[in-house]
Protein backbone atom coordinates (compact mmCIF):
# COMPACT_ATOMS: atom_id res chain seq x y z
CA UNK A 1 0.00 0.00 0.00
CA UNK A 2 1.64 3.33 0.95
CA UNK A 3 5.41 2.43 1.83
CA UNK A 4 7.64 5.50 3.04
CA UNK A 5 10.94 4.02 3.04
CA UNK A 6 14.48 6.20 4.24
CA UNK A 7 13.45 9.76 3.37
CA UNK A 8 14.83 12.46 4.63
CA UNK A 9 12.71 15.74 3.74
CA UNK A 10 13.01 19.27 5.39
CA UNK A 11 12.45 23.18 4.86
CA UNK A 12 15.33 24.52 3.09
CA UNK A 13 18.20 24.07 5.08
CA UNK A 14 16.47 22.46 8.12
CA UNK A 15 15.75 19.30 8.22
CA UNK A 16 12.76 17.61 9.55
CA UNK A 17 12.57 13.73 8.53
CA UNK A 18 15.59 11.74 8.66
CA UNK A 19 15.78 8.77 6.95
CA UNK A 20 12.21 8.14 8.14
CA UNK A 21 9.90 4.79 7.05
CA UNK A 22 6.88 4.20 7.32
CA UNK A 23 4.31 2.08 6.06
CA UNK A 24 0.35 2.28 5.59
CA UNK A 25 -2.17 -0.85 5.07
CA UNK A 26 -5.65 -0.85 3.35
CA UNK A 27 -8.42 -1.15 5.45
CA UNK A 28 -6.09 -0.22 8.83
CA UNK A 29 -6.15 3.10 10.78
CA UNK A 30 -2.07 3.63 11.27
CA UNK A 31 -2.11 6.91 13.73
CA UNK A 32 0.97 8.48 14.53
CA UNK A 33 2.04 10.02 18.30
CA UNK A 34 4.59 12.17 18.78
CA UNK A 35 5.68 15.36 20.83
CA UNK A 36 5.33 19.12 18.92
CA UNK A 37 8.06 18.99 16.81
CA UNK A 38 8.33 15.31 16.19
CA UNK A 39 7.38 15.70 12.63
CA UNK A 40 4.21 14.35 12.15
CA UNK A 41 3.00 16.93 10.49
CA UNK A 42 5.51 17.18 8.56
CA UNK A 43 5.62 13.56 7.48
CA UNK A 44 1.77 13.90 5.87
CA UNK A 45 2.78 17.12 3.79
CA UNK A 46 5.96 15.05 2.68
CA UNK A 47 3.24 12.54 1.53
CA UNK A 48 1.26 15.20 -0.06
CA UNK A 49 4.42 16.72 -2.02
CA UNK A 50 3.88 19.98 -0.38
CA UNK A 51 7.62 19.03 1.57
CA UNK A 52 10.28 18.03 -1.36
CA UNK A 53 12.08 14.85 -0.29
CA UNK A 54 15.74 14.87 -0.38
CA UNK A 55 16.35 11.23 -0.29
CA UNK A 56 14.55 8.00 -0.05
CA UNK A 57 10.74 7.09 -1.47
CA UNK A 58 7.20 7.17 -1.07
CA UNK A 59 5.03 4.34 -2.90
CA UNK A 60 1.56 3.59 -3.25
CA UNK A 61 0.87 0.34 -4.32
CA UNK A 62 4.40 0.22 -6.01
CA UNK A 63 4.52 3.24 -8.19
CA UNK A 64 6.41 6.44 -6.51
CA UNK A 65 4.75 9.31 -5.86
CA UNK A 66 7.42 11.41 -4.00
CA UNK A 67 8.46 12.90 -7.34
CA UNK A 68 5.40 14.19 -8.82
CA UNK A 69 4.23 17.37 -8.27
CA UNK A 70 1.77 18.22 -5.48
CA UNK A 71 -1.12 18.78 -7.13
CA UNK A 72 -0.66 15.43 -9.22
CA UNK A 73 -0.11 13.65 -5.75
CA UNK A 74 -4.24 13.42 -4.91
CA UNK A 75 -5.06 11.62 -8.50
CA UNK A 76 -2.88 9.23 -7.13
CA UNK A 77 -5.38 7.67 -4.45
CA UNK A 78 -4.25 9.87 -1.77
CA UNK A 79 -5.93 12.33 -0.11
CA UNK A 80 -5.13 15.20 2.91
CA UNK A 81 -7.45 16.46 5.28
CA UNK A 82 -4.56 19.54 7.11
CA UNK A 83 -4.55 20.64 10.18
CA UNK A 84 -6.74 23.67 10.74
CA UNK A 85 -9.63 22.04 7.78
CA UNK A 86 -8.84 25.44 5.68
CA UNK A 87 -11.89 25.10 3.75
CA UNK A 88 -13.27 27.59 1.12
CA UNK A 89 -15.40 29.99 3.78
CA UNK A 90 -17.36 32.23 1.13
CA UNK A 91 -18.21 28.88 -1.12
CA UNK A 92 -21.13 26.99 0.58
CA UNK A 93 -21.27 23.08 1.35
CA UNK A 94 -22.12 22.30 -1.74
CA UNK A 95 -20.18 24.50 -3.68
CA UNK A 96 -16.83 22.81 -1.48
CA UNK A 97 -18.12 19.17 -2.45
CA UNK A 98 -18.28 20.38 -5.77
CA UNK A 99 -14.69 21.59 -5.87
CA UNK A 100 -13.88 18.55 -4.41
CA UNK A 101 -15.70 16.05 -7.04
CA UNK A 102 -14.42 17.88 -9.72
CA UNK A 103 -10.51 17.37 -9.78
CA UNK A 104 -11.05 13.98 -10.24
CA UNK A 105 -14.47 14.23 -12.46
CA UNK A 106 -16.37 11.96 -9.61
CA UNK A 107 -20.23 12.63 -9.76
CA UNK A 108 -23.60 12.43 -7.68
CA UNK A 109 -22.67 8.98 -6.53
CA UNK A 110 -19.59 9.85 -5.26
CA UNK A 111 -21.87 12.66 -3.95
CA UNK A 112 -24.18 10.90 -2.39
CA UNK A 113 -21.58 8.45 -0.42
CA UNK A 114 -20.20 11.40 1.51
CA UNK A 115 -22.95 13.09 2.29
CA UNK A 116 -24.60 9.53 3.48
CA UNK A 117 -21.52 9.58 5.75
CA UNK A 118 -22.48 13.35 7.27
CA UNK A 119 -26.27 13.50 7.10
CA UNK A 120 -26.13 16.75 9.04
CA UNK A 121 -24.32 18.12 5.28
CA UNK A 122 -26.91 17.19 3.68
CA UNK A 123 -28.44 19.22 6.43
CA UNK A 124 -26.94 22.56 4.93
CA UNK A 125 -25.84 22.58 1.57
CA UNK A 126 -26.88 25.96 0.77
CA UNK A 127 -24.93 27.23 4.10
CA UNK A 128 -21.78 29.39 3.48
CA UNK A 129 -18.72 26.81 5.01
CA UNK A 130 -17.34 29.89 6.92
CA UNK A 131 -20.60 29.65 9.22
CA UNK A 132 -20.25 26.32 10.12
CA UNK A 133 -19.26 25.11 13.62
CA UNK A 134 -15.84 24.06 14.10
CA UNK A 135 -17.29 20.17 14.18
CA UNK A 136 -19.30 20.79 10.93
CA UNK A 137 -16.06 22.80 9.06
CA UNK A 138 -14.32 18.95 10.06
CA UNK A 139 -16.91 16.99 8.55
CA UNK A 140 -16.96 19.33 5.35
CA UNK A 141 -13.56 19.00 5.08
CA UNK A 142 -13.46 14.91 5.60
CA UNK A 143 -16.43 14.62 2.90
CA UNK A 144 -14.33 17.18 0.65
CA UNK A 145 -11.21 14.84 1.04
CA UNK A 146 -13.27 11.79 0.15
CA UNK A 147 -14.22 13.67 -2.99
CA UNK A 148 -11.50 12.20 -4.44
CA UNK A 149 -12.04 8.44 -3.59
CA UNK A 150 -8.57 7.78 -2.32
CA UNK A 151 -7.08 4.70 -1.37
CA UNK A 152 -5.33 6.59 1.54
CA UNK A 153 -7.01 9.34 3.42
CA UNK A 154 -4.17 11.20 5.87
CA UNK A 155 -5.51 12.92 8.81
CA UNK A 156 -3.88 16.10 11.21
CA UNK A 157 -5.28 15.85 14.28
CA UNK A 158 -9.21 15.89 13.28
CA UNK A 159 -10.43 16.17 16.48
CA UNK A 160 -8.39 19.03 17.89
CA UNK A 161 -10.70 21.76 19.34
CA UNK A 162 -13.73 19.90 19.14
CA UNK A 163 -16.61 19.03 21.45
CA UNK A 164 -16.93 15.21 22.55
CA UNK A 165 -20.08 14.14 20.60
CA UNK A 166 -18.14 15.38 17.34
CA UNK A 167 -15.41 13.52 18.62
CA UNK A 168 -17.10 10.30 18.79
CA UNK A 169 -19.01 11.04 15.32
CA UNK A 170 -15.72 11.89 13.26
CA UNK A 171 -14.48 8.87 14.90
CA UNK A 172 -17.18 6.67 14.07
CA UNK A 173 -16.52 7.90 10.88
CA UNK A 174 -13.20 6.95 10.11
CA UNK A 175 -13.81 3.39 11.24
CA UNK A 176 -16.63 2.81 8.99
CA UNK A 177 -14.20 4.05 6.15
CA UNK A 178 -11.82 1.66 7.47
CA UNK A 179 -14.07 -1.13 6.89
CA UNK A 180 -14.47 0.08 3.16
CA UNK A 181 -10.96 -0.89 2.82
CA UNK A 182 -9.51 2.49 2.76
CA UNK A 183 -5.77 3.05 4.42
CA UNK A 184 -5.98 5.95 6.99
CA UNK A 185 -3.05 7.75 8.45
CA UNK A 186 -4.15 10.24 11.67
CA UNK A 187 -2.30 11.96 13.37
CA UNK A 188 -3.50 12.54 16.52
CA UNK A 189 -2.70 13.56 20.35
CA UNK A 190 -5.07 12.24 22.63
CA UNK A 191 -4.10 8.73 23.62
CA UNK A 192 -8.40 7.32 24.04
CA UNK A 193 -9.46 8.19 20.69
CA UNK A 194 -5.54 6.50 19.42
CA UNK A 195 -6.74 3.19 21.82
CA UNK A 196 -9.86 3.11 20.32
CA UNK A 197 -9.34 3.81 16.52
CA UNK A 198 -5.73 2.51 15.79
CA UNK A 199 -4.86 -0.99 14.23
CA UNK A 200 -0.80 0.53 14.35
CA UNK A 201 0.42 2.66 16.69
CA UNK A 202 3.65 4.82 15.44
CA UNK A 203 5.46 6.61 17.62
CA UNK A 204 7.70 9.33 16.10
CA UNK A 205 10.87 11.38 17.63
CA UNK A 206 13.53 13.62 15.78
CA UNK A 207 12.01 12.98 12.69
CA UNK A 208 12.05 9.13 12.68
CA UNK A 209 9.66 6.45 13.44
CA UNK A 210 11.47 5.31 16.72
CA UNK A 211 8.22 2.33 17.80
CA UNK A 212 5.93 1.16 15.55
CA UNK A 213 3.47 -1.46 17.20
CA UNK A 214 0.15 -2.79 17.13
CA UNK A 215 -2.36 -1.76 19.16
CA UNK A 216 -3.08 -4.26 20.86
CA UNK A 217 -1.06 -4.62 24.26
CA UNK A 218 -0.81 -0.69 24.37
CA UNK A 219 -2.79 0.66 27.19
CA UNK A 220 -3.77 4.58 28.89
CA UNK A 221 -0.67 3.49 31.24
CA UNK A 222 1.75 2.18 28.69
CA UNK A 223 4.88 3.77 28.96
CA UNK A 224 5.12 4.22 25.32
CA UNK A 225 2.71 6.92 25.55
CA UNK A 226 4.65 8.64 28.83
CA UNK A 227 8.09 8.43 26.32
CA UNK A 228 7.00 9.56 23.28
CA UNK A 229 3.44 11.86 23.85
CA UNK A 230 4.55 13.08 27.87
CA UNK A 231 1.49 11.96 29.29
CA UNK B 1 -38.53 32.21 -4.83
CA UNK B 2 -35.57 30.34 -5.47
CA UNK B 3 -31.29 31.69 -5.24
CA UNK B 4 -31.31 30.91 -8.89
CA UNK B 5 -34.65 33.06 -9.73
CA UNK B 6 -33.41 35.76 -7.82
CA UNK B 7 -29.96 35.99 -9.51
CA UNK B 8 -31.65 35.79 -13.26
CA UNK B 9 -34.09 38.20 -12.12
CA UNK B 10 -31.73 40.92 -10.68
CA UNK B 11 -29.46 40.92 -13.43
CA UNK B 12 -31.92 40.74 -16.55
CA UNK B 13 -33.94 43.45 -14.78
CA UNK B 14 -30.60 45.74 -14.75
CA UNK B 15 -29.96 44.92 -18.38
CA UNK B 16 -33.51 45.86 -19.06
CA UNK B 17 -32.77 49.39 -17.35
CA UNK B 18 -29.42 50.17 -18.80
CA UNK B 19 -31.49 49.33 -22.03
CA UNK B 20 -34.16 51.40 -21.56
CA UNK B 21 -32.02 54.64 -20.15
CA UNK B 22 -31.44 55.47 -23.65
CA UNK B 23 -34.63 56.21 -24.57
CA UNK B 24 -34.86 58.36 -21.29
CA UNK B 25 -31.69 60.35 -21.20
CA UNK B 26 -30.45 63.36 -22.87
CA UNK B 27 -28.07 62.35 -25.63
CA UNK B 28 -24.50 63.74 -24.01
CA UNK B 29 -25.70 61.12 -21.00
CA UNK B 30 -26.72 58.46 -23.28
CA UNK B 31 -23.10 58.19 -24.63
CA UNK B 32 -21.93 58.82 -21.72
CA UNK B 33 -24.03 54.94 -20.55
CA UNK B 34 -22.11 53.64 -23.73
CA UNK B 35 -18.72 54.44 -22.71
CA UNK B 36 -19.23 53.30 -19.18
CA UNK B 37 -21.25 50.23 -20.14
CA UNK B 38 -17.42 49.52 -22.54
CA UNK B 39 -15.38 50.49 -19.15
CA UNK B 40 -17.82 47.96 -17.37
CA UNK B 41 -16.75 45.09 -19.38
CA UNK B 42 -13.23 45.75 -19.24
CA UNK B 43 -13.85 46.11 -15.03
CA UNK B 44 -15.49 42.57 -15.54
CA UNK B 45 -12.50 41.34 -16.66
CA UNK B 46 -10.09 42.45 -14.12
CA UNK B 47 -12.81 41.20 -11.79
CA UNK B 48 -12.15 37.77 -12.93
CA UNK B 49 -8.76 38.11 -12.70
CA UNK B 50 -8.75 40.16 -8.91
CA UNK B 51 -12.03 39.57 -7.65
CA UNK B 52 -12.88 35.91 -8.06
CA UNK B 53 -9.09 34.37 -8.24
CA UNK B 54 -7.28 37.04 -6.53
CA UNK B 55 -4.79 38.05 -8.86
CA UNK B 56 -4.20 41.48 -7.87
CA UNK B 57 -2.94 42.99 -11.47
CA UNK B 58 -1.42 46.17 -12.16
CA UNK B 59 -0.95 45.27 -16.23
CA UNK B 60 -4.30 45.42 -17.39
CA UNK B 61 -4.14 48.33 -18.98
CA UNK B 62 -1.69 46.12 -21.30
CA UNK B 63 -4.46 44.08 -22.49
CA UNK B 64 -7.04 46.62 -22.75
CA UNK B 65 -4.68 48.27 -25.11
CA UNK B 66 -3.69 45.35 -26.93
CA UNK B 67 -7.02 45.06 -27.67
CA UNK B 68 -7.51 48.71 -28.92
CA UNK B 69 -4.31 47.94 -31.23
CA UNK B 70 -5.17 44.34 -32.03
CA UNK B 71 -8.43 46.54 -33.95
CA UNK B 72 -7.02 49.70 -34.26
CA UNK B 73 -3.67 48.69 -36.39
CA UNK B 74 -5.52 46.03 -39.01
CA UNK B 75 -7.77 49.19 -39.76
CA UNK B 76 -5.67 51.48 -40.06
CA UNK B 77 -2.40 49.86 -42.36
CA UNK B 78 -4.45 46.86 -43.69
CA UNK B 79 -7.95 48.18 -44.13
CA UNK B 80 -9.64 45.56 -42.29
CA UNK B 81 -14.01 46.11 -41.37
CA UNK B 82 -15.52 45.86 -37.88
CA UNK B 83 -16.38 43.22 -36.95
CA UNK B 84 -12.74 40.84 -38.31
CA UNK B 85 -10.76 44.17 -36.60
CA UNK B 86 -12.91 43.79 -33.67
CA UNK B 87 -12.10 39.84 -33.18
CA UNK B 88 -8.82 40.88 -33.61
CA UNK B 89 -8.70 42.93 -30.67
CA UNK B 90 -10.22 40.42 -29.00
CA UNK B 91 -8.17 37.72 -29.46
CA UNK B 92 -5.01 40.09 -28.85
CA UNK B 93 -6.37 40.56 -25.71
CA UNK B 94 -6.20 37.09 -24.44
CA UNK B 95 -3.06 36.13 -26.22
CA UNK B 96 -1.26 39.02 -24.22
CA UNK B 97 -2.38 38.03 -21.52
CA UNK B 98 -1.27 34.51 -22.01
CA UNK B 99 1.95 35.64 -22.82
CA UNK B 100 2.44 37.57 -19.81
CA UNK B 101 0.69 35.30 -17.38
CA UNK B 102 3.04 32.27 -18.40
CA UNK B 103 5.78 34.54 -17.12
CA UNK B 104 4.13 37.29 -14.13
CA UNK B 105 2.04 33.84 -12.70
CA UNK B 106 5.59 32.15 -11.56
CA UNK B 107 5.37 35.11 -8.71
CA UNK B 108 2.89 35.91 -6.41
CA UNK B 109 1.09 39.01 -4.31
CA UNK B 110 2.74 41.77 -4.89
CA UNK B 111 5.69 40.62 -7.36
CA UNK B 112 3.24 39.84 -9.08
CA UNK B 113 1.66 42.92 -9.02
CA UNK B 114 4.80 44.54 -9.85
CA UNK B 115 5.53 42.26 -12.62
CA UNK B 116 2.58 42.83 -14.38
CA UNK B 117 2.93 46.84 -13.89
CA UNK B 118 6.82 46.25 -16.09
CA UNK B 119 4.96 44.69 -18.82
CA UNK B 120 2.28 46.98 -19.16
CA UNK B 121 5.27 49.71 -18.91
CA UNK B 122 7.41 47.91 -21.43
CA UNK B 123 4.11 47.51 -23.60
CA UNK B 124 3.50 51.72 -23.33
CA UNK B 125 6.60 52.11 -24.13
CA UNK B 126 6.70 49.70 -27.13
CA UNK B 127 3.56 51.64 -28.80
CA UNK B 128 5.62 55.28 -28.24
CA UNK B 129 8.99 53.51 -30.16
CA UNK B 130 7.06 52.12 -32.69
CA UNK B 131 5.33 55.51 -33.38
CA UNK B 132 5.56 55.06 -37.29
CA UNK B 133 3.13 52.01 -36.85
CA UNK B 134 1.01 52.74 -33.63
CA UNK B 135 1.36 56.35 -34.09
CA UNK B 136 3.01 56.86 -30.71
CA UNK B 137 1.60 59.83 -28.26
CA UNK B 138 -0.81 60.97 -30.80
CA UNK B 139 -2.34 57.58 -31.67
CA UNK B 140 -4.57 57.55 -34.87
CA UNK B 141 -8.61 57.90 -35.79
CA UNK B 142 -10.86 54.99 -36.66
CA UNK B 143 -11.34 55.73 -40.29
CA UNK B 144 -15.12 56.14 -40.24
CA UNK B 145 -15.52 53.45 -43.40
CA UNK B 146 -14.60 50.91 -40.57
CA UNK B 147 -16.78 51.85 -38.04
CA UNK B 148 -19.99 50.20 -40.22
CA UNK B 149 -21.58 46.83 -38.85
CA UNK B 150 -24.82 45.45 -40.45
CA UNK B 151 -25.58 48.74 -42.19
CA UNK B 152 -25.45 51.40 -39.42
CA UNK B 153 -22.77 53.76 -38.22
CA UNK B 154 -21.29 52.87 -35.35
CA UNK B 155 -20.05 56.64 -35.46
CA UNK B 156 -23.64 57.90 -34.26
CA UNK B 157 -25.94 57.93 -31.32
CA UNK B 158 -28.24 55.07 -31.23
CA UNK B 159 -26.14 52.12 -32.98
CA UNK B 160 -23.00 53.19 -30.75
CA UNK B 161 -25.48 52.48 -27.89
CA UNK B 162 -26.57 49.32 -28.85
CA UNK B 163 -23.38 48.09 -29.94
CA UNK B 164 -22.18 48.74 -25.94
CA UNK B 165 -25.38 47.57 -24.88
CA UNK B 166 -25.16 44.04 -26.72
CA UNK B 167 -21.37 44.12 -25.46
CA UNK B 168 -21.89 44.50 -21.97
CA UNK B 169 -24.75 42.03 -21.91
CA UNK B 170 -22.90 39.94 -23.60
CA UNK B 171 -20.05 40.07 -20.59
CA UNK B 172 -22.41 40.51 -18.00
CA UNK B 173 -24.38 36.83 -18.71
CA UNK B 174 -20.87 35.52 -19.85
CA UNK B 175 -19.12 36.39 -16.58
CA UNK B 176 -22.44 35.44 -14.30
CA UNK B 177 -22.48 32.28 -16.35
CA UNK B 178 -18.53 31.69 -16.12
CA UNK B 179 -18.57 32.54 -11.71
CA UNK B 180 -21.50 29.52 -10.94
CA UNK B 181 -20.01 27.38 -13.29
CA UNK B 182 -17.51 24.66 -11.91
CA UNK B 183 -14.35 26.23 -12.79
CA UNK B 184 -16.24 29.62 -11.28
CA UNK B 185 -15.91 27.49 -7.61
CA UNK B 186 -12.28 26.53 -8.50
CA UNK B 187 -11.54 30.25 -9.63
CA UNK B 188 -12.95 31.43 -5.58
CA UNK B 189 -11.32 28.31 -3.99
CA UNK B 190 -8.09 29.58 -5.14
CA UNK B 191 -8.01 32.64 -4.50
CA UNK B 192 -9.07 31.82 -1.31
CA UNK B 193 -6.23 29.10 -0.34
CA UNK B 194 -3.83 27.86 -3.19
CA UNK B 195 -2.44 25.70 -0.91
CA UNK B 196 -5.33 23.81 0.04
CA UNK B 197 -6.53 23.77 -3.53
CA UNK B 198 -3.34 22.12 -4.32
CA UNK B 199 -4.01 19.20 -2.33
CA UNK B 200 -7.60 18.88 -4.15
CA UNK B 201 -5.52 17.87 -7.14
CA UNK B 202 -5.81 21.41 -8.92
CA UNK B 203 -2.75 22.96 -10.44
CA UNK B 204 -3.01 26.65 -10.10
CA UNK B 205 -0.51 27.93 -12.44
CA UNK B 206 -2.87 26.73 -14.91
CA UNK B 207 -6.08 27.41 -13.19
CA UNK B 208 -5.03 31.39 -12.94
CA UNK B 209 -3.02 31.21 -16.45
CA UNK B 210 -6.88 30.15 -17.60
CA UNK B 211 -8.44 32.73 -15.21
CA UNK B 212 -6.15 35.73 -16.21
CA UNK B 213 -6.46 34.51 -20.35
CA UNK B 214 -10.32 35.24 -20.16
CA UNK B 215 -9.35 38.38 -18.62
CA UNK B 216 -7.66 39.41 -21.05
CA UNK B 217 -10.44 38.41 -23.34
CA UNK B 218 -12.79 40.93 -21.33
CA UNK B 219 -10.07 43.75 -21.39
CA UNK B 220 -9.39 43.26 -25.27
CA UNK B 221 -12.45 43.50 -26.28
CA UNK B 222 -13.38 45.84 -24.13
CA UNK B 223 -10.48 48.15 -25.41
CA UNK B 224 -11.10 47.08 -29.11
CA UNK B 225 -15.07 48.34 -28.64
CA UNK B 226 -13.88 51.19 -27.21
CA UNK B 227 -11.91 51.93 -30.05
CA UNK B 228 -14.46 51.21 -32.63
CA UNK B 229 -17.59 53.14 -30.91
CA UNK B 230 -15.61 56.16 -30.15
CA UNK B 231 -13.47 56.01 -32.97
CA UNK B 232 -9.51 56.99 -31.54
CA UNK B 233 -6.77 54.84 -30.66
CA UNK B 234 -3.99 56.13 -28.52
CA UNK B 235 -1.11 55.09 -26.24
CA UNK B 236 -2.89 57.08 -23.46
CA UNK B 237 -5.11 53.93 -23.30
CA UNK B 238 -1.83 52.06 -22.25
CA UNK B 239 -0.83 54.25 -19.04
CA UNK B 240 -0.84 52.85 -15.64
CA UNK B 241 -3.70 54.91 -15.15
CA UNK B 242 -5.75 52.06 -17.62
CA UNK B 243 -4.42 49.59 -14.90
CA UNK B 244 -6.00 51.61 -11.98
CA UNK B 245 -9.01 52.26 -13.38
CA UNK B 246 -10.73 48.79 -13.20
CA UNK B 247 -9.49 48.47 -10.03
CA UNK B 248 -11.15 51.21 -9.01
CA UNK B 249 -14.27 50.28 -10.30
CA UNK B 250 -13.77 46.59 -8.86
CA UNK B 251 -13.39 48.13 -5.83
CA UNK B 252 -15.79 50.06 -5.71
CA UNK B 253 -18.98 48.43 -6.75
CA UNK B 254 -17.41 45.05 -5.01
CA UNK B 255 -14.57 43.04 -5.74
CA UNK B 256 -16.06 39.24 -6.65
CA UNK B 257 -19.56 40.29 -7.96
CA UNK B 258 -21.17 40.26 -10.88
CA UNK B 259 -22.48 43.61 -11.21
CA UNK B 260 -20.31 45.34 -9.25
CA UNK B 261 -18.17 46.51 -12.00
CA UNK B 262 -21.04 47.94 -13.93
CA UNK B 263 -22.06 49.74 -10.36
CA UNK B 264 -18.57 51.00 -9.99
CA UNK B 265 -17.85 52.13 -13.26
CA UNK B 266 -21.10 53.88 -13.33
CA UNK B 267 -20.44 55.42 -10.00
CA UNK B 268 -16.66 56.49 -10.79
CA UNK B 269 -17.06 58.04 -14.02
CA UNK B 270 -19.64 59.89 -12.65
CA UNK B 271 -17.81 60.95 -9.64
CA UNK B 272 -14.93 62.17 -11.62
CA UNK B 273 -17.32 64.15 -14.45
CA UNK B 274 -19.09 66.11 -12.07
CA UNK B 275 -16.49 66.85 -9.90
CA UNK B 276 -13.47 67.73 -12.29
CA UNK B 277 -16.48 70.35 -14.14
CA UNK B 278 -15.77 72.03 -10.61
CA UNK B 279 -11.93 71.68 -9.64
CA UNK B 280 -8.72 70.84 -11.33
CA UNK B 281 -7.81 68.35 -8.10
CA UNK B 282 -11.03 66.18 -8.94
CA UNK B 283 -8.31 62.98 -8.09
CA UNK B 284 -8.76 64.15 -4.54
CA UNK B 285 -12.30 63.89 -4.68
CA UNK B 286 -11.66 60.34 -5.71
CA UNK B 287 -9.20 59.55 -3.50
CA UNK B 288 -11.36 60.95 -0.47
CA UNK B 289 -14.22 58.55 -2.07
CA UNK B 290 -11.77 55.97 -1.69
CA UNK B 291 -10.67 56.47 1.63
CA UNK B 292 -14.41 56.54 2.62
CA UNK B 293 -15.01 53.24 1.08
CA UNK B 294 -12.33 51.33 2.67
CA UNK B 295 -13.62 52.77 6.03
CA UNK B 296 -17.40 52.04 5.75
CA UNK B 297 -17.45 49.55 3.02
CA UNK B 298 -14.20 47.80 2.29
CA UNK B 299 -15.71 45.03 0.73
CA UNK B 300 -17.11 47.26 -1.93
CA UNK B 301 -20.63 48.55 -2.49
CA UNK B 302 -22.40 45.10 -3.54
CA UNK B 303 -19.90 43.02 -1.56
CA UNK B 304 -21.42 44.64 1.60
CA UNK B 305 -24.89 44.35 0.38
CA UNK B 306 -24.52 40.32 0.19
CA UNK B 307 -22.52 40.25 3.44
CA UNK B 308 -25.24 42.07 5.07
CA UNK B 309 -28.83 40.77 3.14
CA UNK B 310 -28.52 39.77 -0.30
CA UNK B 311 -26.46 36.65 0.15
CA UNK B 312 -27.32 34.44 -2.60
CA UNK B 313 -25.70 37.70 -5.07
CA UNK B 314 -23.11 36.27 -6.99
Amino acid sequence: MLRVEGITAGYGPVTILRELSFHAQAGQVTCIMGRNGAGKSTLLKAIMGQVPVQSGQITLNGVPVHLLPAHKVPGQGIAYVPQGRRLFGPLTVAENIEVGLLTRNKGPRTRDFVLDLFPRLRERLDQVASTLSGGEQQMLAIARALCLEPSVLLLDEPSEGLQPSMIALIRDTVLRLRDTGLATVLVEQRVDTVLRMADRVAFMAHGRVEVDVPREGLTPESTLFQKFVGV
Amino acid sequence: MTDGAKVWGLHLLVLAAVFAAQFLLPPYHATNLARIMVLAVFAMGYNIAFGYTGLLSLGHALFFAAGMYGMGLPVWHLEWVSVPALIAGLLAGGVMAGAVGVLALRTAGVSFMIVTLMFAQAGYLTLLYLNSWTGGDEGFVVASAARQAFGFSLATDTPRFTAAFVLFAAGLLACLWLVRSPFGRVMVAMRENEERSRMLGYDPFRVKLVALILSGLYAGLAGAAYGMLFGYVGASFATIQYSILPMLYVLLGGAGTVLGPFLGALLMFYLIDITSNYTDAYLFVVGAALVGLVLFAPKGILGTLRERAWRWLP
